[in-house]
């Protein structure tokens, strides 16, 4: 898959230019949001569990070397083989590694945002390994070359025309067969001959409890467990950060995730992997991938606890009108704006600048994280880093400089006025980007301190 | 050093200096609500179809007049051989792939999201929840509890190889939100809710 280069407003802008489809995309994300909203409010104590697994979370991090070390032990002891990946090329390595050794080179694969985060499947595919991905979503934007634009959902950037045309071209369905019910059994028929014929499968992990050494995989497709429970190998891939402490503690969220992500009370399986099942092999890829880093930044600390819900992005204005892969990172919306920059500032200085600072996404987030504060923070580091666009540094120094002085501000104001109503020419063509897809008000007849000392000689008149 | 020891040497070096408490979970999961009714409202609303029975017999009868006679079908319940086979569960896994329908037992229930918990002491084997058709399972009324608080009290610290919550069919909504039943695993669920 190519790695898209464009920043996000100017993909943004491409991505706007279907009107009729922004629109759908904008209005089908925020049902999405309005489902999560109906079943949040039908739990009384919603908060309190948001408040709790924020809480969990905080002492995960706080205390996440020992969680990691008594997780691994207890994973050995239940027969788990244990690697540690410091990077996507380490992990990439140990994959191909555990494939190679069983003389296989086909995998099957279900959701995993860390591997999309480390290109595994690139990776593979140039050491002569093919990957299936299962996930519906995965499985259709895998077979037209495109990345997921949404953790959750993965082609909701597509119309169902797309999909007929894919699948089509691919699995030779009927040609302008558009009904998602045909869809969807063709392309459970094909993989379920994947899911029969494959020895290696590879599955996300959506928590771990360092406890017991198990790892919980949620799915609604039943597409983990088909390949987990039929392959003689099984690879799960995390990233540090999902580890909670004891069992229980997945109760707190498992009733947050799938309400928070889609408004579903629970997604279809749960499932528990303890053990390999006998003559099975388990591997787990704990991975740091920048992790580690992100722990020490203390101000974004915080973004570590995420669950990978969704719910951001499904709420996110800015998201919803410009898709996912504006983002041009495995994780895209407001969470991924900022735990992008922690893995490459250079590459993602564009996108916690893509954001109106609402505070959305900080609202419905499961476990608390202040994103619109994080996106904030990250504005001033990358721009004391010297990663912004010299045309905002100018701006932005032309701004300070107006704002810190009485009488330019005055003038400038004047001026503005005067332009906006005489000269609109100026200001409102393609150079002024706040010009695009909008029009401003009219200018006021005066400024407010014009105003105010109007009416102060007004009522000094009046005595 | 291993990526194991650099790995644990920086998250020590970073992490918080000092750990913050746990939470207690106590006061989770306490108002009162009717587990039946909303077990039965919560399963309908995701897909599922419920039954209340009261013996095995009414079980045979159901699935006698609901699935068709001539498919495979496969079952971890003893009084059920005559009905479906129960000489499957040390086969490969693979050859399940032509069940139409699994007739399992859960141990118990969860009321606010229909979720029924299944461990490999019941399952007979890990797949068989999944690779068939059609899906139906059989809980006792009296193992219905009202939230996952109770369900993890429950499971305590049981030791088990796998175990899985299902609630409701397998299914995706991947192409334009559509909601489809029976994406990869089971087309259809019935809970038999038994007296």
């Amino acid at each position: 898959m190519k790695e898209n280069t464009i920043d996000h407003s100017h993909a943004a802008a491409i991505f706007n230019k279907d009107v009729e489809r922004v629109n759908w995309h904008d209005e089908t994300l925020w049902f999405v949001r309005s489902k999560r909203d109906k079943s949040a409010h039908a739990i009384p104590e919603w908060e309190a569990l948001r408040e709790t697994a924020s809480n969990i979370k905080n002492n995960v991090l706080s205390n996440i070397h020992d969680y990691l070390v008594e997780f691994e032990a207890k994973a050995k002891e239940n027969g788990i083989i244990i690697h540690w990946a410091a990077d996507g090329d380490e992990h990439n390595k140990i994959v191909h590694s555990i494939i190679a050794k069983h003389g296989v080179t086909q995998m099957v694969k279900s959701k995993s945002m860390l591997t999309e985060e480390c290109h595994l499947n690139e990776y593979l595919a140039e050491n002569g390994v093919e990957v299936i991905d299962s996930d519906l979503g995965e499985f259709i934007v895998q077979l037209r070359k495109e990345p997921p634009s949404h953790i959750v959902l993965p082609a909701i950037h597509l119309k169902k025309e797309d999909v007929s045309d894919t699948f089509h071209e691919h699995l030779g369905t009927e040609k302008g067969n558009n009904d998602p019910q045909y869809l969807t059994e063709a392309a459970r028929k094909e993989l379920r001959d994947t899911f029969l014929t494959r020895k290696v499968a590879l599955t996300g992990v959506n928590f771990a409890v360092a406890e017991t050494g198990e790892f919980v995989v949620c799915t609604n497709e039943g597409n983990a467990d088909m390949g987990a429970h039929l392959a003689d190998v099984h690879i799960a891939c995390m990233g540090f950060e999902k580890l909670i402490p004891q069992r229980k503690h997945l109760s707190v969220f498992l009733r947050l995730l799938a309400r928070s992500a889609t408004g579903q009370p629970i997604t279809t399986f749960s499932s528990h992997f303890k053990k390999p099942r006998d003559g099975q092999e388990m591997h787990i890829v704990i991975v740091d991938n920048g992790r580690s880093t992100q722990l020490g930044r203390e101000e974004f600390r915080n973004s570590l606890k995420c669950i990978r819900c969704g719910a951001c992005m499904n709420t996110c204005p800015v998201y919803r009108r410009s898709g996912g892969h504006s983002y041009h990172n495995a994780v895209a919306g407001p969470i991924g704006s900022i735990l992008a920059p922690n893995l490459d500032m250079k590459k993602n200085a564009d996108l916690p600048f893509a954001s109106t600072l609402c505070g959305s996404c900080t609202n419905v987030c499961p476990v608390k994280i202040d994103i619109h504060d994080q996106l904030y923070k990250w504005r001033q580091v990358l721009v004391k880093e010297g990663y912004t666009p010299s045309s905002k540094t100018m701006a932005m120094k032309g701004m300070s400089a107006v704002l810190a002085n009485p009488t330019v501000f005055k003038i400038a104001g004047k001026a503005g006025r005067f332009v906006m109503k005489n000269l609109p020419f100026m200001v409102n063509n393609n150079l002024n980007a706040w010009y695009k897809q909008r029009e401003m008000p009219a200018p006021p007849e005066e400024s407010f301190r014009e105003w105010y000392a109007k009416k102060a000689k007004e009522s000094k008149d009046k005595k | 050093m291993s990526s194991r020891d650099s790995i644990l040497s920086k998250i020590k070096n970073n992490q918080p200096t000092s750990v913050s408490e746990l939470p207690s979970l106590s006061f989770l999961g306490l108002d009162k609500i009717d587990v039946i009714q909303t077990y039965k409202t919560v399963l309908k609303g995701i897909g599922g179809f419920c039954e209340e029975v009261s013996s095995l017999d009414e079980v045979k009868a159901y699935i006698a007049t609901h699935y068709p006679a001539d498919k495979r079908k496969i079952t971890t319940i003893p009084e059920l051989a005559d009905i479906a086979e129960t000489e499957w569960t040390n086969d490969d896994p693979h050859s399940l792939q032509n069940v139409e329908l699994a007739i399992i037992k859960a141990h118990f229930g969860v009321a606010e999201n229909s979720g029924l918990w299944v461990t490999d002491a019941i399952l007979g084997q890990r797949v068989s929840p999944f690779i068939p058709q059609y899906l139906t399972i059989i809980v006792n009324k009296k193992d219905i509890l009202a939230t996952m608080h109770q369900a993890y009290e429950r499971i305590g610290d049981l030791d088990y190889g796998f175990g899985t919550f299902i609630a409701g069919p397998s299914k995706t909504a991947d192409i334009e939100q559509s909601l489809v039943l029976g994406a990869h695993g089971a087309r259809g669920l019935t809970v038999f809710l038994m007296e």
